[in-house]
């Protein structure tokens, strides 16, 4: 009875296995470019950071804000590329965790995007103390505000609802700050410097693809993945 | 003691009183700074700070928006111990029992604040900070009350002689009287200025920043439009150094209520201090505090549109919330004198009806025709 038993699973795996390979096999990458029309207004020098000894310290010239990154020719940076209403998908439990930094007193990356279930650590590299505000908005994200002192243990977070731009911020320099979007599914991204995407080991079907920038707002498109790499491409215009 | 009894003035109570109110403007303008500079989440403990003890938080660490957090955390403290060392002492030495139960509600309500402001911290609540800077006005305007009424002049008004209170006395010492519609007008906009405290108390605490960033226009109209468009464009239009949240139609619909409230209290002062002059006299106390009262909401306006002109520079918009906070105790202040004085005439014109009952209807004749 028990060899019986071994055999079966042993099949089912085998079974469930090649499904899934078979998946990922017919899997294709939505690939794209962002574009930005029209002139950005000017980022601004963020003095106060000059203006506090800890933190000017770890700068020689005052840094800017960076809400429109964006490349000569128009190439749209930190936009967060979804598939729209794909939930229940989440492999956040087993992703490697992703890292948001505290350096120079402005976090790295500004804008960053994880599954549900995904652990994201949070560092300080600084030599000054920070606290580290999250403020979800969507109800089973939990608020939390926790201090870090220099050298201090990292601090890990996991969301189990999907929000879009979820801020993490620090009260102690204000204007240090970081968006975290969160997916029950893993497939998104956030674009480049070049304004390219890719969402990798899409399977086969309908979607509709939503292209969201924090200052820009959100833009949809709907298509179809068959058995090749498909290509989307988004412009933003400034009004 | 009996409760409308008169109390011999104590000029220790009256100058700690002082004293307490002027920490509690202090507070007031820290209190400010903390919401200005974003700070209020900067400490993410309380009572404790980072783990330490409130009082033996290491200096050193004192920085950024915790300096600003901190600093108003340790003044809270001061002012809540002078505001029990007050409650007891005029619970003590005060023969008055209206005012032992002043004492007892500022005690409260200064209790009240610091749980409330450290219930904002932890209970990570927003919304607790409006009612946190609401109540802050209000526990000031209770300090220069009890200040006020404290004082050797307001206990002398409690014993002042009958005749000085009576219009067209044939007294030459008397003071003509407010008059009702003049104080109804001066509490009228006092409960009004303490509606725009609030109203400004619920923009500041959105941390959405300039819901308007110019004025006199509102996003270069008269009155701006709110439409879905509109927002996301104000939107993405505005880089901000601060983690500020966006702009939503309903707060730009509250600082255009704060603009229209503030347009009505300027007039309404302005009314009042032209009325005050014309009724009581150019050298009357009344008077007097009517027009600066209207010079502080002519301040008040400079410095709202300032705060809007400096992308709301934290020590303008501090020096906004601490002349609003002005304007609050000036007001009610008036108040209680213009009606103690017209209690205290009607208390003494009965006193005189009563010692002469013959010459009651003439006695009574000015006070109906004053009060026409």
């Amino acid at each position: 009875m028990k060899s019986g038993h071994a055999v079966k699973k042993t099949v089912l795996f085998i079974v469930a296995g090649l499904i899934g390979a078979g998946q990922i096999a017919c899997a294709a990458d939505i690939v794209g470019v962002i574009t930005l029309k029209g002139t950005p207004p000017p980022e601004k020098e963020i003095t106060p950071l000059m203006e506090n000894p800890d933190c000017a310290k770890m700068h020689t010239i005052t840094p800017t804000t960076h809400f429109y990154m964006v490349g000569a020719k128009g190439e749209l940076a930190d936009v967060v590329v979804s598939l729209k209403g794909v939930t229940g998908k989440s492999t956040g439990v087993s992703a490697p965790p992703a890292v948001l930094d505290q350096k120079g007193c402005l976090y790295t990356p500004t804008i960053l995007a994880i599954q549900t279930g995904q652990k994201l650590i949070v560092k300080n590299s600084d030599p000054c103390i920070h606290n580290v505000h999250a403020t979800p908005s969507v109800p089973g994200n939990p608020e939390s505000n926790q201090g870090q002192a220099p050298g201090a243990a990292d601090l890990t977070y996991t969301y189990m609802q999907p929000e879009m731009f979820l801020r993490f911020k620090c009260d102690v320099h204000p204007w240090m700050f970081a968006w975290v979007s969160v997916f029950d599914s893993p497939y998104f991204c956030v674009s480049d410097k070049d304004g390219k995407f890719v969402i990798k080991n899409v399977p086969p079907g309908k979607y509709t693809v939503e292209a969201a920038h924090r200052k820009l707002g959100t833009q949809t498109q709907d298509m179809e993945v068959k058995d090749g790499d498909v290509a989307v491409n988004f412009t933003f215009a400034v009004k | 003691m009996k409760a409308n009894a008169v109390s011999k003035s104590n000029p220790w109570l009256f100058w700690f009183a002082v004293l307490t109110a002027f920490f509690t403007f202090l507070l007031l303008g820290l209190g400010g700074l903390v919401t200005s500079h974003e700070a209020g989440m900067s400490v993410p403990d309380w009572p404790n700070t980072y783990g330490n003890n409130m009082f033996l938080f290491p200096p050193a660490q004192w920085i950024g928006g915790i300096f600003y957090e901190h600093t108003h955390r340790l003044l809270a403290s001061l002012v809540g111990l002078m505001t029990t060392i007050l409650a007891v002492w005029l619970w003590l030495k005060d023969s008055r029992q209206w005012m032992h139960w002043l004492g007892v509600v500022a005690f409260l309500l200064v209790i009240a604040q610091g749980v409330l402001g450290g219930l904002r911290v932890t209970l990570h609540m927003d919304s607790l900070g409006i009612f946190h800077a609401t109540i802050a006005q209000l526990f000031f305007v209770l300090t220069c009350a009890i200040a006020l009424f404290t004082s050797r002049w307001w206990q002398g008004l409690e014993r002042r002689p009958p005749a000085r209170r009576e219009e067209n006395s044939a007294d030459k010492h008397a003071v003509p009287e407010a008059g009702a519609p003049l104080r109804g007008l001066v509490l009228f906009t006092t409960i009004l200025i303490f509606v725009q405290l609030i109203i400004a108390a619920a923009m500041r605490h959105q941390h959405a920043g300039l819901a308007i960033s110019d004025f006199p226009l509102a996003h270069g109209r008269l009155w701006p439009d709110t439409g879905a468009a509109a927002i996301a464009r104000y939107n993405a239009q505005r880089v901000s150094i601060n983690a500020e949240n966006p702009i939503t139609a309903f707060q730009i619909e509250l600082q255009m209520a704060h603009r229209v409230v503030a347009l009505a209290i300027l007039i309404l002062t302005a009314v009042s201090a032209w009325q005050a002059w014309r009724r009581l006299g150019g050298k009357d106390l009344l008077t007097k505090l009517a027009l600066a009262w209207f010079v502080l909401i002519l301040l008040q306006v400079g410095l709202g549109a300032a705060t809007i002109w400096t992308n709301k520079a934290a020590d303008v918009a501090t020096g906004h919330v601490l002349v609003g906070a002005l304007a609050l105790a000036v007001g009610t202040l008036w108040c209680a004198i213009a009606f103690r004085e017209s209690v205290t005439a009607v208390y003494d014109r009965r006193t005189e009806d009563r010692r002469s009952p013959g010459t009651a209807a003439i006695g009574a004749q000015p006070v109906m025709t004053g009060n026409k």
